[in-house]
């Protein structure tokens, strides 16, 4: 393929043009993320007035205590639940959405508008929906005698932020997997049943196998997301509690942060979240670009 | 093995599309039976009625003489050779063959017996391993046929399953579904829209056209006897001319666009004034030397040489051209140019008349 290539005859405009968008991510992701590495080396007194350089102690407390150990299962049981409930109901959508014909686009339409909604308004609707005192959710549930209070029950809370997370989510995955459905030939669909294969068979031996890149790739962004995109809805429904039952790592950073005022473990915190996103990027760039194959 | 029958088979699509209009075949067990026709004409559509992956409107599809139309695919046990040749990728060669027999429960010996047996018909022993990306085209083909084989199925069904390939291996692939077809004497319909496929692979041959059945027999009782100027235009290339013509009883025929009269010999002449069109294949024109014996003179327009044979485009001298193009294939030694007045003769009894009305043979 051939692009149109422009020299430039000054040697300083193209620098000149970008300056813009390296100010941006200069100030707005370079600055912080350095202040954060340099930040999670020092100790502040008790009342902000001098700060010591610590090396690593910030990070040797940080793993030696068992909140933040607590802080990191959480964290991995709330990204796992959310991208596992997420996929598998956007699955069951775009499976049965793709069997329709005529009423295809409908559906797939309404089924991304709970994308547009912002976190923290999804947060809220959730927490109205599952309020103890008010909400519709536990009111039908105590008609079954279950008892509903997220506010003391950590599995309550928990299970309150994954739905709450997983739902704006289920758009996203549908739209995707709804794609790769489409992408899979339906001449293979016939061949398998004529060779023998009834609806669940196909699905689990052919549809879903051809599914696998699309899986991974969304695996990888749903666990992203779930890790880092997720503080609103955390922070307009259970914000972090009870008891840190739903503090995930990105929720503590701010808890210890801006509420703690503690801003080496803070910052340490943030750094360690950093190498997480290095480490998720450069999985999703080895495996997702290449595709993974079958 | 099994006979295969449709019964005025009729097909409308959901958008009210008539896909196919009332088609009767009859297959007797070991036969194949080749679908041709235009693209759109149905073919598909009946293929895929057979198969069981689309319902059927009207009429009866009977496999061994029970009606199959509400069996579903599998239940049919039919195999299916896609154009795209539909293979598993995810799956090894090996497993693509043994899908189908995994699916219908049988032991895991008898399954390898059949598979490995296939594979070694088919030349792909040395492939069972590989996954489908990394075959060549024409390995892919023998794949989607050896999947079929080792079913050993009623009927094998064929959806354009050469159109993907070079034309040199889509001619060795020609050859060898004939003989993999005798071989296993599976009784066998096949879609095509290329003519040398029709041909040579059918024991029966449909042309169809617009949803029907436009003629059904054998390849060369087809060529020979076109039962309508749709099928007489259809099979044979470069296709037959067809000329618009005016009966004049016993004197022959007077072409329409202002050219001769035409007399063809050893042909039933129609009755004076009828309306109707003179079908000469392009091989069944001989370059006399004597004007004298000449049943039209070409004044030609083109010529293509081929080598073996040479083509003569043109018309008929003294026509005003409204009649269109008439091409005559003639010996590759005969040194012919634009512009050259050719005496023509008809080959005795090889000429064809339609009606011009209705396009029917007369
Ligand atoms: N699923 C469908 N819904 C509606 N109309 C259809 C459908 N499939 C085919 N048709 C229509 O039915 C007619 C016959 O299609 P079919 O595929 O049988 O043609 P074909 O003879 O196989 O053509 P080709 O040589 O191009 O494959 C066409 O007019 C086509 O547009
Ligand atoms: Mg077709």
């Amino acid at each position: 393929m051939q692009t149109k290539r422009t020299v430039f005859p000054n040697k300083a405009l193209p620098y000149f043009l970008l300056l813009p968008q390296l100010a941006v991510t200069g100030i707005f992701f370079l600055w912080p993320a350095w202040q954060a590495i340099w930040f999670s080396f020092l100790r502040e007194d008790a009342f902000g007035f001098k700060s010591t350089f610590v090396w690593l102690e910030n990070y040797a407390r940080l793993f030696n205590s068992a909140s933040y150990i607590n802080s990191i299962s959480i964290t991995f049981t709330f990204a796992f639940a959310v991208a596992f409930l997420s996929m598998a109901v956007a699955l069951l959508f775009a499976v049965n959405v793709n069997s329709m014909i005529r009423s295809r686009n409908a559906y797939t339409t309404l089924l991304v508008w709970p994308y547009a909604v912002a976190p923290a308004v999804a947060g809220i609707l959730w927490w109205f929906l599952f309020n103890p005192s008010i909400g519709i959710l536990p009111y039908l549930l105590s008609m079954a005698e279950i008892r509903w209070n997220h506010r003391t029950s950590q599995a309550d809370a928990m299970t309150l932020v994954v739905i709450a997370a997983s739902w704006k989510q289920i758009s996203y995955n549908f739209l995707f997997f709804l794609a790769g459905l489409q992408a899979i030939p339906n001449s293979l669909i016939e061949a398998a049943a004529i060779d023998g294969a009834g609806p669940f068979k196909r699905f689990r031996t052919i549809v879903f196998p051809l599914l696998s890149p699309t899986t991974f790739f969304l695996l990888v962004v749903n666990v992203v997301y779930a890790m880092f995109d997720t503080f609103g809805i955390i922070h307009a429904t259970t914000e972090g509690g009870p008891a840190g039952g739903t503090n995930i790592m990105v929720y503590k950073v701010y808890a210890d942060g801006v509420i703690g005022l503690n801003l080496g473990s803070s910052s340490a915190q943030s750094v360690v979240l950093m190498c997480v996103v290095i480490f998720l990027t450069v999985i999703q760039f080895r495996y997702i670009e290449r595709r993974v194959q079958y | 093995m099994a006979t295969v029958e449709l019964k005025d088979v009729k097909k409308t699509y959901a958008g009210g599309v008539e896909a196919v209009k009332g088609v009767s075949i009859d297959i007797p067990d070991g036969q194949m039976c080749v679908l041709v026709g235009p693209s759109g004409c149905g073919k598909s559509t009946l293929l895929r009625m057979v198969a069981g992956l689309e319902t059927i409107t009207a009429g009866d599809v009977l496999i061994d003489n029970n009606v199959v139309n509400r069996l579903g695919p599998a239940e049919r046990d039919i195999a299916m050779v896609f154009q795209n040749y539909a293979l598993y990728p995810h799956m090894k060669v090996y497993d693509n063959m043994a899908y189908g027999l995994r699916n219908r429960g049988m032991p895991r010996p008898e399954i390898d017996q059949r598979v490995r047996e296939a594979a070694a018909t088919l030349g792909l022993a040395e492939l069972l391993e590989r996954k489908p990306r990394e075959l060549s085209g024409g390995q892919r083909q023998r794949v989607a046929m050896g999947r079929a084989i080792v079913r050993s199925p009623k009927a094998f069904l064929f959806d354009e399953p050469l159109s993907n390939l070079d034309a040199k291996l889509r001619g060795q692939m020609r050859i060898e579904i004939k003989a993999i077809q005798r071989r296993f004497g599976v009784t066998s319909i096949y879609v095509t829209h290329d003519q040398v496929e029709a041909m040579t692979l059918a024991d029966i041959l449909v042309v169809m056209n617009a949803g029907l059945a436009e003629q059904i027999g054998t390849p060369l009782s087809i060529y020979e006897r076109p039962a309508t100027t749709f099928v007489a235009g259809f099979i044979g290339s470069p296709s037959m001319n067809l000329m618009k013509a005016v009966a004049q009883g016993a004197k022959g025929l007077q072409l329409a666009d202002g050219g001769s009269v035409v007399k063809p010999r050893d042909t039933e002449l129609p009755q004076g004034g009828r309306e109707v069109l003179l079908g000469v294949r392009p091989e069944h024109f001989t370059l006399v030397k004597d004007g004298k014996n000449a049943d039209l003179e070409l004044s030609v327009t083109a010529v293509e040489t081929l080598g073996a044979d040479t083509l003569a485009h043109g018309r008929p001298s003294g026509s005003n051209g409204s009649g269109g193009e008439i091409i005559a294939r003639l010996p590759g030694a005969s040194r012919i140019d634009e512009g050259d007045v050719l005496p023509l003769a008809i080959d005795p009894g090889l000429a064809h008349l339609f009606d011009a009305a209705s396009g029917q043979r007369i």
